[in-house]
């Protein structure tokens, strides 16, 4: 049973402004019933640009419901302009967060918002952008990249939970890795001043802590940082890891691999008996 | 809130008697059956007594009966004991519409190089008999199809398929854990090698299962460790719940008349009902061969959880195939592997009963369903006032 907060359940049992509007002039509709939610977003814009009145119809969870029922309560009283500004996380917060795997129902949400108000300002209604990565739930590179940005998403498990995508048959999960390193990568040049020796120890230390050692916890291992001389990391392996014949691997793949992406791609890292 | 269960498939009340049964052997009579002194030997003679309740229930011979912590575990245990002694066999025959306990042990032995013949269900979740015979080969080491599907209640001619494997020299498994307690069946008559049961779902408590393997049969344990079960289950006993499952047998026996008329009755009261008070909704598996106790019916245009929720306010505990209560994106394999339209399939919600139930709690369910329908249905964008769902929603 998800656990949902009491806005979420109240919403959900007492959803506002629910039901078609018939003198609607902005109207979103995304989702479909394969997917498993469908939302149809309506709103009355006046002459001012304020909105007036909004209602919408979901197919689907509790979740889906109340994130339709909270976007509406968001909305009546905002103007086009504050109301292009509401993103999913938005939603989320208005009810008091969204468990993980649910994320994606305030997703729906914003882009059934986006739609709405694309279709009050007369633009076409927007062929889907970019190229299908997952093939189960209709999801293309640029609704990832957008979702991963936006949330500061990083692993798979992540995506799946803000947009389905990879959530069916799991054939573009390489795919969805690939477009987590690009955005990635892209992000890493602009926040990456200079380091002095004292920054990058702390950096390294802390991205020990915070990246590698739950993992090597989790197999009994650990490792400990003896030492930085210019861009080599002295480490040496303990308790599990100490006598892991895996070790060396781990020290490649995992170590290095995560304090270039976090601290320095010129990092290399050493093993050191202690 | 009075509670109303109607979701014995996913586990059941344990009996009053069983539990009363129970209780002695978690407070003074703690002793270990492997003892030597009398403290432990009087609890070894109860649990050879409901390895005889058991056996009676199954038509099995006592020392066919294998004691486990699961039905998963008796499915996993069964599956590799084939594997480990069928050498050089690396073929396995299933359904496509196990539970995970089967499902999951099975793609991951594919993914370990055995290669994996899952058999295709038609509309109603009636297996493909013929593309079973024909899935049958030489380097098959074992077919296991469960016996009563746990979603929609669908009973399978196991015994005629486990006379196929038979005639071909190839282990037979069957997943009974649905069927155990609900319908009888006989295996000093049967053709099947290895069966699995699950104690919770039969009013025993949960963290019990049998195993049962016919005798001659060749077997490779699973755990390995003490003498416990002739060496076939290693492990301490769990000597309560073990004693536990030989009463909840006994009752099981004593009961399968009720299960079938009286539960039976009620299942179907409470799906002519709802079938009759709310529009397009239609009944999930083959009506004319499924389990006494198990109704799965889809209600077109809505999503599952979002039913299960409502009811939940009122009490009402059943089960639902929809996607979001899986945990996962999609909905249920089973109804998938059906072919329901993503229309039903969504909105499907698996009421399944048991001898506790009563004609109140069904009248109760009548009555609140309607309403929980129409007003998901009015929040719907697929669904049309007039009754009709929108055909694009397909």
């Amino acid at each position: 049973m998800w656990e949902y907060s009491d806005k979420v359940k109240e919403h959900f049992l007492n959803p506002r402004n629910a039901g078609d509007m018939e003198d609607a002039n902005a109207v979103g509709e995304v989702g479909s019933m394969a997917c498993g939610d469908a939302l149809k977003l309506c709103l009355k814009v006046d002459e001012e640009g304020k909105i007036a009145d909004a209602s919408f119809q979901t197919f689907g969870c509790a979740s889906a419901i109340a994130s339709a029922s909270a976007l509406t309560e968001m909305l009546k009283g905002k103007t086009v302009k504050e109301a292009e500004k509401i993103t999913n996380q938005d939603i989320a917060d208005y009810l008091g967060g969204l468990p993980k795997e649910k994320m994606h129902c305030s997703v729906l949400g914003r882009q059934a918002l986006e739609q709405a108000l694309a279709n009050y300002k007369g633009e076409p209604v927007k062929e889907q952008e970019g190229e299908i990565v997952c093939e189960c739930f209709g999801v293309t590179d640029l609704e990832i990249e957008r979702a991963i940005r936006e949330n500061n998403l990083s692993t798979v498990e992540e995506v799946t939970n803000y947009t389905k995508a990879g959530g069916g048959c799991e054939n573009c999960h390489d795919t969805i890795r690939n477009i987590i390193a690009t955005v990635r990568a892209e992000e890493k040049p602009a926040v990456k001043p200079r380091l002095s020796n004292i920054k990058k120890i702390k950096m390294i230390e802390e991205t020990l802590e915070r990246e590698i050692r739950p993992s090597l916890k989790h197999d009994g291992g650990d490792i400990e940082l003896i030492d930085v001389i210019g861009n080599r990391v002295l480490v040496s392996p303990r308790r599990a890891c100490a006598t892991c014949r895996a070790s060396q691997q781990t020290l490649k793949h995992l170590v290095e691999a995560k304090l270039r992406e976090f601290v320095s791609p010129e990092l290399v890292v050493e093993e050191v008996s202690s | 809130m009075k509670t109303i269960y109607l979701d014995n498939n996913a586990t059941t009340q344990v009996a009053p008697e069983v539990l009363d049964a129970m209780l002695p052997y978690l407070r003074e009579q703690y002793g270990n059956p492997s003892s030597a002194y009398s403290f432990g030997g009087q609890v070894a003679r109860k649990i050879r007594k409901a390895r005889e309740q058991v056996a009676a229930l199954i038509g099995a011979m006592p020392e066919e009966i294998i004691f486990t912590s699961c039905g998963s575990e008796s499915d996993s245990s069964a599956v590799r004991s084939a594997l480990a002694t069928e050498t050089g066999r690396r073929h396995i025959v299933t359904s496509r519409v196990e539970h995970p306990a089967i499902k999951a042990l099975c793609s991951h032995l594919s993914n370990k190089g055995y290669l994996v013949t899952e058999i295709p269900v038609d509309g109603k979740g009636v297996l493909d008999m013929e593309r079973y015979r024909e899935s049958l080969t030489p380097d098959t080491a074992i077919a296991s199809i469960m016996w009563a599907n746990n979603e929609t209640g669908v009973i399978f001619p196991v015994e005629e398929a486990a006379r196929m494997a038979k005639e071909r020299g190839i282990l037979f498994h069957s997943d009974a854990v649905q069927i155990t307690g609900k319908m009888p069946y006989d295996m000093s008559k049967s053709s099947i090698d290895m069966l699995s049961v699950s104690g919770h779902k039969l009013h025993a408590p949960k963290g019990i299962g049998i195993l049962y393997v016919r005798k001659g049969t060749k077997f490779s344990p699973f755990l390995i460790g003490g003498h416990q079960e002739k060496g076939r289950r290693g492990g301490t006993e769990n000597t309560a719940s073990i004693i536990g499952l030989g009463k909840a047998c006994e009752l099981a026996l004593r009961n399968m008349d009720t299960e079938n008329r009286e539960v039976k009755s009620l299942r179907d009261r409470l799906e002519s009902e709802l079938l009759k008070r709310i529009p397009n909704s239609h009944v999930n598996g083959d009506i004319s061969n499924r389990l006494p106790n198990t109704s799965n019916i889809s209600f077109e245009s809505i999503e599952g959880e979002s039913i299960l929720l409502m009811m939940d306010e009122l009490g009402i505990c059943a089960s639902s195939g929809s996607a979001c209560t899986s945990g996962s994106l999609q909905p249920s394999h089973v109804l998938r592997a059906m072919g329901v339209p993503f229309t039903m399939a969504h909105g499907s919600v698996r009421f399944s009963l048991s001898i506790y139930n009563n004609e109140e709690e069904i009248d109760f369910v009548i009555d609140k369903m309607p309403p929980i329908i129409e007003k998901l249905r009015a929040l719907s964008p697929y669904w049309k006032p007039d009754g009709k769902a929108c055909a694009s929603g397909e």
